[in-house]
């Protein structure tokens, strides 16, 4: 999601920054009550957003239980010829770990190729429709899916793409098809997980691009009429440019997580026979480490993870900013 | 906007489109309801696609008397109530100070905040405060870590900035201290923002397993969210019905559904109702001005 600069009040907000500045201390005398109001949004970012980079650490370092963090052995070690890397070089060495960069990777470009344009398309077929009262109920019933938990998603998949007796098989085995096995086969399971993808978000995201087509100013399209434009030529010179924007910036937030994404979605969708497309950072990181309790290991996989994330997001923005275009900040 | 007066033949093609989206929608949630109504005889024999055959309620008189669900969802209402409390006054907190341009450290502020966005330590680093903090099996750990989203954050920001500041500044001459101003006039003209961030705090309490998958263990089986309850319940299965391709193993699979049903409608009930809300709020946190 895009972070949104503050308003459009913050562009005249910085020149009268500049010249009525007052000093810290008649700021505190005179605002000493939105300090303590702020305090407690501070003090939980420091304990909880803060608190835990302090436990990157770990990933230099040998982890031991009950050990303070400050008194463990550095992964350093001459004999063995390891170096402060140890626990980054491990990572790249453990097939498990590249399994999981891989399908972490590839889900997540699946998912952009196929999830990122469903909700644009979805946006402007809901633009052409015209009957004010049916398009409210198709946003509705269309803004469903986002509203339900992957526990449930996938439990409503089991029921729909199950080989014996879901919904889907049954329709296939009646038309004299065999039953596909959507989700204990690598191919079709990727193929499920990105469906569902879709299906989860095509409804959500399109409110973002529907407010930007609102945005656009109607003369364009009743101008567009008059030199005799037809509805595609439309949306493809008219629509399109005007939420070109909002685009750029999801696709830059979009690239940022590309080694990123969530945890409840794969966890809730993989099972044993298809991990070995199934498992992805964020599950392995859970196994290796909440479970297995290889902390230093992992903890090395999730900084290596967040800093490819915030370089990725920094290139998307610094390319889009090159193209002419406005990045996110 | 193209409102034309008399529809065209292209018109009926979108439409045509729209009604398959929407049975793709909705399919797969009156599968499940079916199932939840219809005699397991059916079912097996696979018959029941989108209209219960066998119609009964026996599967919901069981989830009832299952005092082990009753509870998981008392207990999820509960938290996500507190959750949600606590998720808007620290959002409001956060947000309100932050509309003062005057505000000597804002930028700093601003700044520490939006980090956190971008960079987050990682799934381990949380673990181990969480359990340095005595956070493990304790229901703390399901309220308090979540309960500052900084995109939230963001959209109340941006609605608290669309309030004129004359209002402010007027009361600021009447004498009213900034607590009075946020009470006052913020928080009542801000009523639609609430409910925004409300929904998705609540969904997003409702929805969520992972925390209590990773910091809650067997031992405290009654902090149990009901998704994650739910989670242990498909999953014990589950694994066995895509290798053998069977969906029904186990827990018949009418009880499964109706679980799940009793899990979602709580949510279905209540977002279309604040449609008109969550759409302003979704595009407060996304179009860039």
């Amino acid at each position: 999601m895009a972070k949104s600069k503050e308003s459009p009040a913050s562009d005249s907000e910085v020149k009268i920054k500049v010249k009525t500045r007052i000093s810290w201390k008649s700021s505190f005398k005179k605002y000493w009550q939105l300090y303590l109001l702020l305090l407690v949004p501070i003090v939980y970012f420091i304990i909880f957003k803060y608190g835990p980079m302090e436990y990157i650490i770990t990933a230099f370092k040998k982890y031991k239980m009950n050990t303070s963090l400050w008194d463990m052995d550095w992964a350093m070690d001459k004999k063995k010829n390891t170096d402060i890397f140890f626990y980054f070089k491990q990572a790249f060495q453990d097939n498990q770990f590249l399994r999981a960069l891989k399908n972490t990777v590839v889900l997540n470009l699946l998912d952009l190729i196929v999830g990122f344009p469903a909700p644009i398309i979805f946006a402007l077929i809901l633009n052409e429709l015209v009957f004010t009262k049916f398009k409210k109920v198709v946003q509705t019933i269309a803004y469903m899916p986002h509203f339900l938990s992957w526990v449930i998603i996938y439990s409503l998949a089991l029921r729909i793409f199950a080989t014996d007796d879901g919904l889907l098989n049954l329709l296939i085995n009646k038309f004299g098809g065999t039953s596909i096995p959507f989700l204990g086969e690598d191919k079709w399971w990727v193929a499920t997980y990105v469906f569902l993808g879709v299906w989860q978000n095509f409804g959500w995201g399109s409110i973002v691009y529907l407010a930007a087509i609102a945005g656009i100013n109607t003369e364009l399209y009743e101008a567009a009429s008059v030199d005799g434009a037809g509805r595609f030529s439309k949306m493809w010179h008219i629509t399109l440019p005007g939420i070109k924007p909002t685009i750029v910036v999801l696709l830059i937030m979009n690239l940022g997580n590309i080694l990123g994404g969530g945890f409840d979605r794969p966890f809730a969708m993989q099972n044993s026979l298809v991990l070995d497309s199934a498992e992805v950072i964020s599950t392995y990181v859970y196994k290796k480490g909440v479970l297995a309790a290889q902390y230093s290991l992992t903890t090395a996989v999730g900084l290596f993870q967040s800093l490819v994330g915030v370089f990725f997001l920094l290139m998307a923005n610094f390319i889009s900013r090159k193209l002419g275009e406005r990045g996110i900040w | 906007m193209i409102k034309s007066k008399k529809t065209q033949r292209g018109d009926w093609i979108f439409v045509i489109i729209c009604i398959f989206v929407a049975i793709i929608c909705l399919v797969p949630m009156l599968n499940l309801a079916a199932r939840s109504l219809s005699s397991s005889d059916y079912i097996i024999k696979g018959e029941v696609t989108v209209y219960p055959k066998g119609l009964n309620f026996k599967a919901y008189q069981y989830v009832f008397d299952n005092a082990k669900y009753v509870r998981s969802f008392f207990w999820t209402v509960f938290l996500t109530f507190i959750c949600t409390f606590v998720s808007l006054l620290m959002t409001a907190i956060c947000a309100y100070p932050l509309i003062f341009h005057k505000l000597r450290g804002r930028g700093l502020i601003n700044i520490i905040i939006t980090i956190t966005m971008f960079f987050n330590a990682g799934t381990i680093p949380n673990y181990l405060l969480m359990k340095s903090l005595g956070f493990l099996n304790n229901p703390l750990v399901l309220i308090i870590p979540s309960c500052l989203s900084v995109y939230n954050m963001i959209i109340m920001r941006s609605f608290f900035y669309g309030i004129p500041e004359s209002l402010r500044e007027s009361a600021e001459i009447d004498g009213a201290n900034y607590l009075t101003i946020l009470w006052k006039i913020y928080i009542p003209l801000s009523k639609p923002v609430f409910a925004t961030l409300a929904l998705f705090y609540a969904v997003g309490r409702w929805n969520g397993y992972s925390d209590a998958l990773m910091y809650i263990n067997n031992k405290r089986e009654d902090l149990y969210p009901l998704q994650y309850y739910l989670y242990n319940i498909l999953k014990s299965q589950s694994d066995l019905s895509a290798q053998e391709g069977f969906s029904t193993p186990g827990l018949s699979d009418t009880i499964k559904s109706a679980i799940v049903m009793f899990s979602t409608v709580p949510i279905l009930i209540v977002y279309p109702f604040l449609q008109k809300y969550f759409i302003h709020g979704v595009t407060l946190g996304a179009v860039k001005e």
